[in-house]
Order: C-alpha cells, then sequence, then structure tokens
C-alpha cells in the first residue's frame, strides 16, 4: 500500500510540475499576474510530493519490504539500518528519485528565498526548473519506476547492497553531488529566464551568483567525498581516476569554476553577459550530459548504473530539448553587439577571462577525452580506451598556467592597472616563495624533486598573493582587527577558496611525488619499513560482522622504536551475495597517511598479499576541497545579498507592489 | 547579420555531439569487435617476461589455451591470480600478456603469488592488446589448436565463470582438436 502511495505522490508532482512550467510562463507573456503568482505555490506543491514519494521508498527499504523490485535487489535484512537508509539511492531508480527531491528542493528554496526577485522573472525562474522537473519525473515514471512491484514471486530476503557502497561516504556522497549537479539548475534557469525577457543585465547576475557558488559549493564536497571514498574502499589507495563516471561530475565542477568567476565580471562590470550565459547553460548541460553517460551505457566504467538503452535514448531526447532548446533560445536572443563597455588589457577583467579559457579549454579537453572512445567507435575506428596518461599530460600544465594569473587576480584594479603595480606589488613576495621553494624539497630524505618545488612555489605564490592582498586592504584602517572586520564575506569567500586550491595542489603533487608502496608477501612475524615506519604482521584472525565475515591482518607500526598505531585491514566476505571486499586500514595525519591493505592468501602457510603505503600530505587534496566549499558557501552570507532582501520585504510590506513590478 | 550567426555555433557544435550520442547508444562498448572472433590471435613478436627471448605467435599456438592480460598494477588481477593457479594446476595452458606493465614488478609478482603462465608475452606499449581490442586488465581470451579466438571474457575469470562461459567452450575446443 505505502509504495502505490509513493508512486501515486509521484504521479501528482508531475502533475504539478507540468502545471508549474506552463501556467506561470503563460501568465508571464499575457502579464497575468494571478498566474504568475501561482509559481511559488506551486513549486511548495511538487516539494510536498515529492517528499512524500521519497519517504515511501524510504520507508519500503527500512522496512525490508521485498516485494518492491529495487528494495529486493538492493537491500537485505542483515543490512544495518543506516545501510537500508542509503540504499534507497544506491541503485538506478532510487538515486533517480533522489535528484528529483533535490530539485524540488531547490525550486522550492528559489520561490521562498528570492522575495527580492520581480515576479515576472521568479515565474520564469520557476518555470524553468518546473520544466526540467517534468522532465526527469517523466523519465522516473515511465523508464526507472522505483516503486515497480515483485508480486507474485517476492523473494523471502534481497540480494544485498552493493559492499562497495555499504560505506559512510556512500551515506553522503550522492546526495552533495547531487546538490551540486541540480543546483546548477538554478543558473540555467536564471539564465533562461533572463534570454526569455530578454534583459541581461548586472542585476540578474546578482540574483543567479549566490546560488551559483552555493551549487558550485555542493559539488565541489561531493567530488572530495567522492575522491576519499575511493581511496579508503576501492582498497588500493589512488584517490582520481579520470574514469568516465569521476569525469561526468568533474567537468560540470570545471564550467562551473568558470561561471562563477565569469558572474563576478558580469555583476561588477556588466562584462562578458552573453559569455556567462553560455556557460550557465554549458554547465547544467554538462550535469544532463553526465547523467547521460552514467545511466546509458555508452561508455564503460567501474561505477556505472545497471543501463538500459531506452533509459539512454530518453536522457538523449530531454538533454537535446533541453540544451539545444536553451541554444536555440541564446542564439535568437544574446546580445550579439559588443558590449559598450571597456577594459584596457592589464586589469582585472583580462585576468578572469583567462580564467575562463583556462576552465574551458580544462573543460573540453576532459569531455574530449571522455568522449573519444565513443567518437572513434561512432566512427567505426575501432575501440580506444583513454586513460590517466591523456588526462594528466593535458589537465595538469593547464592548472600550472592558471596559477600565476590566479594570484595577480585578487590584487589587480577593475578596468585598468598596470604591470609596474603589480611587480611592487608582488616582487619581493615571488622572491620569498622562489626560495622556499627551492630550498624546502631539500628537507625530504631522497632524490631533489623537481615538482615538488614547482607546486610549493605555485601554492605559496598563491598565497602570499592573498596575504598582500588583505594587507593592502587592511593598511589604511585604525587597528587590523578593525580592517580584518571590514572586510566582506564575500571577499573571506575568495580568500578561503583559493588558499584551499592551494592545498589542494601541495597535497595532489607531494602525495604522487613522495608515495611509497611496497606489495609484498607477509606472513605474521614478518616486518617491512619504508619511510621510516616499521610494519610489523602480528597475526590474522576471524572477526564477525552484521552482514559479512572477515578475515582481519593485525599490524603494528613503529617509528624510531616506538608504536606509533595499530591497524587491522579486513578481508570481508559479505554473506548475501558472497562478494569479497577489501577493507584499507588507515592512520591518517595532516602529513601522512599510512595504509595497509590485504590482498589474497599466499599458499597454505598464513601468508598474504600485503600492500603497504605511505602517502604523504595526501589529506591536504582534501582539506584544500572543503575549504574551497567553504569559500563558496561564505560568499553567500555577503551583506549586499541580504540588503537587498530586506529591502524588498520593506516594499512587500508598503503594499504588493511585486505585481506592479511585473 | 554576422554577429548573430556566430551565436549560433554552440547550437551546431551540440548538435553534431548529440548526433554521435544517438550513435553511442546503439553500440555496446563492453562487445568485442566481432571481427576478432573466429579471427586468428594476432601476430606479434615480443620478449618473453623470463629469459627476454623472443616469442611469436607461433610458438604459442598449437593446443588449446587461454590468453590472460594481466599487470601488477590491476587489483583485480591479483584477486583472479589464485584461480588461475587452480587452472592451471588441473592442466589448463595459460599464457600471459603482461599488459602495460613494469618487468622487474611483473617478475617480483610471479615469484610471491606463484606463476601459472606457461609462459608471458611483455606487451609493454599495448600494442597486442590494441590489436586484441584490450579494454584494461584482466582480460582473458579462449585459443583453439589453430590459433582461433573463440571466447573473450573481460574481467576476472573465477569458478562460477569457468563452469557457466568458458569450460563449455574449453571442453568443445578440447574435443575438436582430438579429432584428425
Amino acid at each position: 500500500m505505502i509504495p502505490e502511495l509513493g508512486h501515486f505522490a509521484l504521479i501528482l508532482a508531475l502533475c504539478l510540475s507540468v502545471l508549474l512550467c506552463t501556467v506561470p510562463l503563460w501568465g508571464s507573456w499575457r502579464r497575468n499576474v494571478t498566474a504568475m503568482a501561482l509559481a511559488p505555490n506551486l513549486a511548495i506543491g511538487v516539494l510536498v510530493f515529492t517528499s512524500l514519494s521519497f519517504a515511501c521508498l524510504t520507508w519500503a527499504f527500512l522496512q525490508d519490504d521485498f516485494s518492491v523490485e529495487v528494495v529486493a535487489n538492493n537491500s537485505n535484512s542483515l543490512l544495518p539500518w543506516y545501510y537500508k537508509f542509503s540504499a534507497v539511492w544506491g541503485n538506478h531508480e532510487g538515486s533517480l528519485l533522489l535528484w528529483v527531491w533535490i530539485l524540488a528542493l531547490w525550486t522550492f528554496a528559489v520561490a521562498v528565498f528570492s522575495p527580492q526577485l520581480p515576479l515576472v522573472m521568479l515565474s520564469r525562474v520557476l518555470a524553468v526548473m518546473g520544466f526540467v522537473g517534468v522532465g526527469f519525473l517523466a523519465f522516473s515514471l515511465l523508464t526507472s519506476n522505483p516503486f515497480a512491484r515483485l508480486l507474485p514471486g517476492t523473494p523471502a530476503d534481497g540480494q544485498d547492497l552493493n559492499p562497495l557502497l555499504q560505506d559512510f561516504g556512500l551515506i553522503i556522497h550522492p546526495p552533495l553531488l547531487y546538490m551540486g549537479y541540480v543546483g546548477f539548475s538554478v543558473a540555467f534557469a536564471f539564465a533562461i529566464a533572463a534570454l526569455l525577457g530578454g534583459r541581461l543585465d548586472a542585476a540578474w547576475a546578482r540574483w543567479s551568483r549566490p546560488w551559483t557558488n552555493v551549487a558550485w559549493a555542493f559539488l565541489t564536497l561531493g567530488i572530495m567525498l567522492g575522491s576519499w571514498w575511493a581511496y579508503y574502499e576501492l582498497g588500493w589507495g589512488g584517490w582520481w581516476f579520470w574514469d568516465p563516471v569521476e569525469n561526468a561530475s568533474f567537468m560540470p565542477w570545471l564550467a562551473g569554476t568558470a561561471l562563477v568567476h565569469s558572474l563576478a565580471a558580469t555583476e561588477k562590470r556588466g562584462l562578458f553577459k552573453s559569455w556567462t550565459v553560455l556557460l550557465a547553460i554549458f554547465a547544467f548541460s554538462l550535469s544532463l550530459l553526465g547523467t547521460f553517460l552514467v545511466r546509458s551505457g555508452v561508455l564503460t566504467s567501474v561505477h556505472a548504473f545497471a543501463t538500459d538503452p531506452a533509459r539512454g535514448m530518453f536522457i538523449l531526447v530531454f538533454l537535446g530539448i533541453v540544451t539545444g532548446g536553451s541554444l536555440v533560445l541564446y542564439a535568437l536572443r544574446a546580445p550579439a553587439v559588443a558590449s559598450r563597455v571597456s577594459f584596457a588589457w592589464i586589469s582585472r577583467e583580462s585576468l578572469l577571462l583567462v580564467n575562463n579559457v583556462v576552465f574551458l579549454v580544462a573543460t573540453l579537453t576532459v569531455l574530449f577525452g571522455t568522449l573519444f572512445p565513443l567518437l572513434m567507435d561512432a566512427l567505426g575506428q575501432g575501440k580506444y580506451s583513454v586513460g590517466p596518461p591523456y588526462f594528466n599530460a593535458v589537465f595538469i600544465p593547464l592548472m600550472a598556467l592558471l596559477v600565476p594569473f590566479m594570484t595577480v587576480g585578487p590584487l589587480s584594479r577593475w578596468k585598468r592597472d598596470s604591470t609596474r603595480r603589480w611587480k611592487a606589488e608582488l616582487l619581493v613576495p615571488a622572491l620569498v616563495t622562489l626560495g622556499c621553494a627551492l630550498t624546502l624539497p631539500l628537507f625530504h630524505e631522497g632524490d631533489y624533486n623537481l615538482w615538488v618545488a614547482l607546486a610549493v612555489l605555485f601554492a605559496g605564490w598563491l598565497v602570499v598573493g592573498l596575504l598582500r592582498d588583505i594587507a593592502n586592504r587592511v593598511r589604511h584602517s585604525a587597528s587590523i582587527g578593525a580592517g580584518l572586520a571590514r572586510l566582506t564575506p564575500s571577499y573571506w569567500g575568495m580568500v578561503v577558496a583559493h588558499v584551499g586550491f592551494a592545498a589542494t595542489i601541495i597535497g595532489v603533487v607531494l602525495t604522487s611525488q613522495y608515495n611509497i608502496e611496497h606489495d609484498l608477501k607477509m606472513s605474521p612475524g614478518d616486518s617491512d619499513t619504508l619511510a621510516g615506519y616499521e610494519f610489523r604482521f602480528i597475526d590474522v584472525r576471524t572477526v564477525q560482522g552484521p552482514n559479512f565475515v572477515a578475515d582481519e591482518a593485525r599490524f603494528v607500526v613503529y617509528r624510531d622504536g616506538r608504536e606509533v598505531v595499530r591497524l587491522a585491514p579486513q578481508k570481508r566476505r559479505y554473506l548475501a551475495s558472497g562478494s569479497v571486499m577489501t577493507e584499507a586500514s588507515i592512520d591518517a595525519g595532516i602529513f601522512r597517511d599510512l595504509f595497509v591493505a590485504m590482498g589474497e592468501p599466499v599458499g597454505t602457510a598464513g601468508a598474504w598479499a600485503i600492500r603497504l603505503h605511505y602517502k604523504p600530505f595526501v589529506r591536504w587534496m582534501w582539506a584544500g576541497a572543503l575549504l574551497m566549499a567553504v569559500g563558496g558557501f561564505l560568499t553567500v552570507a555577503d551583506k549586499r545579498y541580504r540588503r537587498q532582501r530586506s529591502a524588498a520585504r520593506d516594499i512587500l510590506r508598503q503594499g504588493g507592489v511585486r505585481g506592479a513590478q511585473a | 547579420m554576422a554577429p548573430r550567426l556566430k551565436l549560433f555555433l554552440p547550437l551546431f557544435i551540440f548538435v553534431v555531439l548529440a548526433g554521435f550520442l544517438y550513435r553511442g547508444l546503439s553500440l555496446d562498448p563492453m562487445a568485442l569487435p566481432s571481427a576478432l572472433i573466429d579471427k586468428p590471435l594476432p601476430a606479434f613478436t615480443l620478449t618473453a617476461l623470463a629469459d627476454g627471448r623472443e616469442l611469436s605467435r607461433e610458438d604459442v599456438i598449437g593446443e588449446p589455451a587461454l590468453f590472460n592480460v594481466w599487470a601488477t598494477w590491476c587489483i583485480s588481477c591479483r584477486a583472479e591470480h589464485p584461480y588461475l593457479q587452480q587452472l592451471a594446476d588441473r592442466g589448463v595452458p595459460i599464457y600471459g600478456i603482461n599488459y602495460k606493465d613494469e618487468d622487474e614488478a611483473a617478475r617480483r609478482w610471479l615469484r610471491e603469488l606463484g606463476d601459472p603462465y606457461r609462459a608471458n608475452i611483455v606487451d609493454r606499449e599495448g600494442t597486442l592488446g590494441v590489436d586484441l581490442g584490450v579494454y584494461g586488465a584482466p582480460e582473458t581470451y579462449l585459443v583453439d589448436a589453430a590459433g582461433v579466438i573463440r571466447y573473450r571474457h573481460v574481467g576476472v575469470v573465477d569458478d562460477r565463470v569457468w563452469r557457466d562461459t568458458l569450460e563449455p567452450i574449453w571442453r568443445e575446443v578440447q574435443a575438436m582438436g582430438e579429432q584428425p
């Protein structure tokens, strides 16, 4: 009964979405205030019914209702309750429902937190989001109904959740990732609404900027969690594989990063308007493309969902309507004449342009690499696989190209600046950083590493540039404290995100360069030393988990004769599916991780294949991503967004001017 | 109207891309290029892992055998390894194709984990892999006595895969070999 209720709620949500994407749009065209004012209410209705539907599916999982097909395929009565909960989105149908629910959440948020928007703009934005909702609700209901029953023939127990997904990281990774993916639909909706209204101005950029920043921050968190999960769960210590599904989330992030920066230029200076609109369309289209790649089976990947050409066809048609339609609209309505605002070559505008070009090229190279096997296959040129060598070869130089400009950016002035001023500001910091970069790698044992020197140079250069800029801004205040307090949240957001980028550079390069990895056969009693840490293999014992049995190896790690940590990696066999999983054991630290994973038993004497890793600075990568996300969230706290809101409330209080504004 | 036309460029690029995506839907990326099923094993001249002497196609055909693509960087190969050992112990000839790997690491692997292979073909550049259409390690090809590829399995060979898919073909290929 409950699953049918969920199914019914989903159908109602679809009906409301159809209304949401038609009635307000008609209202905005006919200047019908009543029809436009319906939009926020419809958005609330869609949220209520998708929430109800989502709750019903969750209930089915928690109650072990194995007559529901997705529950039978992805859950098991032995599964702990929190994994039953996350199993809701550990499969294609459920994750699509999560996607729809998060879209409803964003639509609701726009409806509620945008009182400053003119009603005509708000109704258009919500209508566009309603249209996206119609597509995904129909996709869910027509091709991937999460409430399909197995009647008769209900199995006694479920087939269990894929053990790889039985993990804390996977409870929160998909929701955060989808918050980011779907969040770009807001920027997209604002762009389309602006094109429809024919008003691409600074106000439009100011409205869509906080939404874009928040979506970008969520996406950053989602990608970070995915990488962290791969690191400790897949059991071989890698953290980024350039897998098509990873690329699917990374491309919108790259395009989103470009968008965040070009929105800044559009808001502050009224520049790059058409370009910003195009980026907004591009970022959301890449989210849709990602969905297509993950769920259609056109590319092979380690974590693609169960695939089905009918689903692929549906998303492709939807992608065609959304992206094709918006690009037609763009071609017809975007301002074709160059902006009258001008800027000199040496200016902040140019630097933001460099950022945009670099990130766009990066997005396109990743897109090209991801689709290359498909393109060659479609052209009959045979089967190819594009791996990390290609991506590293093109991506790393691009990022290296970015950093020098990235330091100058915050220091530079709008409109016109001078290289002499930049030199005066940055010459001393540059020399200091260069000195650090050349000497710091000497402290590491072993050969001098040029890549590390370069990474320290880049990261240090970024941070020193930011410090210099903060110092400039604080200099004229009465006290340092007062000066710091005067800096706006959006400025702090920029600083934090850029520092995060610097930390990520350090993390990625140092862990790649200084990583030590031993694969060896070890018997209880053996020991092996890497980077001064002695790993002693004590014994192996059998451990019973809630839904698995495991061989657990016990290691004690010593340094200079003192015990550092005890590690206990496991080799688990899950009872329901019979699949065997490697559970690595990691001692995390600010400057290094120690990582032990078990391979296979070797021979009969109790020896095991063991993988030992020493990974310096690996945490810096995720800490950096975390800082980037925090930076993104911080910008939203800026007063200038809130001021409009309270101003708008004042207007509201003075009598329904909102309708008149339309 | 030229500036306006320029704005159609993104649309044009998207249409081309969508065309490819549409074509992609009807292709199965996991499928072996059909040209290779029931076609001879591609010719090659590569070195042997153990002693560095030259191996060519003629050295490894003549009886039905499995060709297993593996590498030390491939964690699934490690999972697969004990089962290959079992198969080898049962008398199934297995040749290894050490794919895009380092020789020293591969030799250490075989010393530590055991060596189920008749011989290992060193495919450092992945040229044989390209001819075979290798996706990634591990992959296993079933080749009959005449050197014709009869089956390709992508992924780990374990007891279930062997019993359900490979063994029936294996028996058929062996029976064929025994007939004059």
